[in-house]
């Protein structure tokens, strides 16, 4: 049992399981530096940028009741967990995903909604229109992602009259989101 | 490489379902069993490139009107019909019958959406007088037919996204062509054909899942343009209004209500609004399945046309 522990080790080192086969270090040999994750998040580094609430990109609920719905931050816990779960996974938009620091992105997505719903929570990650100004988004792949969305709440039987005032908050970001 | 090969399996058996229902509708509905895999087989290979992304939301396409264009049966809507987003191609084809107490409406049809902003459609409208015909002197199953050929053009907004106070608004003509010009001009129509311009505004406002329409037609149209248009009482086109209220239950499922005014140009019967309340399911992406219950008010001095309305969607 203990023997898997070093196996274990290999594979989840990224400068491991980067090295070509042919045994050259091609990282080092360019100088390209590899991004050390956060040893207690394991979260890769990100550029600076300024921490606000407002980088949300929505006013939270008034009073607790969709907090209540959502089954507090256990729930919105559970619901960005299956949700990054569904999108990675995704034929429509996995491929999206790829280059993506997951954990990184569950967070801030439970940071996102928890705030929205107003269950208790700040918001850290970047702005929305920042955040995905590379992708190159298209609105069908929005529009897979909501679908991602309204099952993973479906899933938590949360009433779909609640699901809608939740995606009414995200839907105006669309402009900040697609960008082709 | 990014088909959506996972939503293949959640098209395959309500196909064969909506395949039963359309089963009812006759020789088209029969035809329109197999549109699915013609209609849609193309595009979900072509899916890859791109072409026919098949990306909106379900029930976001509406459903097609007795006419041909998109929207919730009797109201046109300022949605572009198909699946496609903007920067794809969507198909729809559907079918529809309207049994009435004195007549039966069956109409057909299909239409193109390009990039979510133009679509085009065709649809054949076929009015039965069934024994009506006899009381009408036409004889027995004498039937009206028109062709109907729409455009829309959507102009700004979105039907989902954007902010919610701008709703998605769609400018539209609708080219009609009874092929009864003569028995039509009896009755007091000034012609046979005729176009109608539509001015519409649609939006689901999510916080509450309503969907709201409202829509502005000019149109000299008499019963939609089966008795066609113009006549003795009023020759010329005339402002109507047509209104929806929806409410989305589940992703799959809406129900809702319409009203529709109508000119009333013939001299020799009076001409009503017409309304329905109905349930729009999306049993698959490509399927919507709607039921209705429509009163289209008093047709040809016949008392007021109640009946079912039955519809077929097929989109990609």
């Amino acid at each position: 049992m203990l023997g898997l522990v070093p196996i274990a080790l290999a594979l989840s080192s990224p400068a491991k399981a980067q090295n070509a086969p042919d045994g050259v270090d091609w990282f080092k040999e360019f100088g390209v530096e590899q991004p050390r994750p956060d040893p207690v998040s394991g979260e890769l580094p990100v550029k600076p940028y300024t921490v606000t609430d407002a980088n949300a990109g929505a006013t939270p609920f008034a009073g607790s009741d969709m907090a209540r719905t959502f089954g507090g931050q256990d729930g919105i816990h559970r619901l960005a967990h299956r949700l990054v779960t569904l999108i990675i996974t995704d034929p429509a938009i996995k491929d999206i995903f790829v280059a993506t620091d997951t954990r990184r992105l569950e967070r801030t997505l439970y940071e996102q909604v928890c705030y929205i719903l107003n269950a208790g929570c700040t918001y850290t990650g970047r702005e929305m229109r920042e955040a995905h100004r590379q992708l190159g988004l298209k609105t069908h792949d929005m529009n897979a992602l909501v679908e991602d969305l309204q099952r993973a709440m479906h899933e938590r039987g949360i009433p779909f009259a609640a699901q809608n005032r939740l995606l009414a908050k995200l839907a105006p970001m669309k402009r900040d989101i697609v960008t082709r | 490489m990014s088909g959506r090969s996972t939503r293949e399996t959640e098209r395959l058996h309500p196909i064969t379902l909506s395949c039963r229902i359309s089963g009812l509708l006759g020789l088209f509905g029969a035809v329109l069993c197999g549109a699915p895999a013609i209609l849609c087989g193309a595009p979900a290979m072509a899916e890859d490139a791109g072409l026919f992304d098949g990306g909106k939301l379900l029930l976001t396409n509406g459903v097609s009107t007795i006419e041909g264009s998109a929207g919730g049966g009797l109201a046109s809507w300022a949605v572009i019909p198909g699946m496609e987003t903007d920067h794809g191609i969507g198909l729809s084809a559907f079918a529809t019958d309207v049994p009435l107490r004195d007549f039966n409406l069956e109409t057909h049809g299909f239409a193109i959406g390009l990039r979510n902003r133009l679509a085009l459609g065709y649809a054949r409208e076929n009015f039965d007088t069934l024994s009506a015909g006899e009381a009408l002197g036409l004889g027995h199953g004498y039937t009206f037919r028109q062709d109907i050929v729409t455009a829309r053009l959507r102009l700004v907004g979105d039907l989902v996204y954007g902010p919610q106070w701008l709703p998605q608004i769609t400018l539209g003509t609708d080219f009609k062509h009874n092929l009864n010009g003569a028995v039509v001009r009896l009755v007091g129509a000034k012609q046979s054909a005729g176009t109608d311009f539509t001015l519409s505004a649609t939006k689901l406002v999510l916080g509450s899942s309503v969907l709201i329409n409202t829509t502005f037609r000019l149109t000299d149209a008499n019963q939609f343009g089966l008795l066609g248009f113009g006549g003795d009482k009023n020759a010329h086109r005339s402002g109507q209004f047509e209104g929806s209220l929806a409410y989305q239950m589940s992703r799959r499922l809406a129900i809702g209500g319409e009203w529709r005014t109508r000119p009333d140009n013939l001299g020799f019967a009076r001409e009503t609004a017409s309304h329905d309340v109905f349930v729009a399911w999306a049993p698959a992406r490509h399927v919507t399945l709607t039921a209705a219950w429509v009163d289209i008010g008093p047709v040809a001095t016949f008392r007021p046309q109640r009946g079912a309305y039955l519809s077929v969607q097929i989109a990609c």
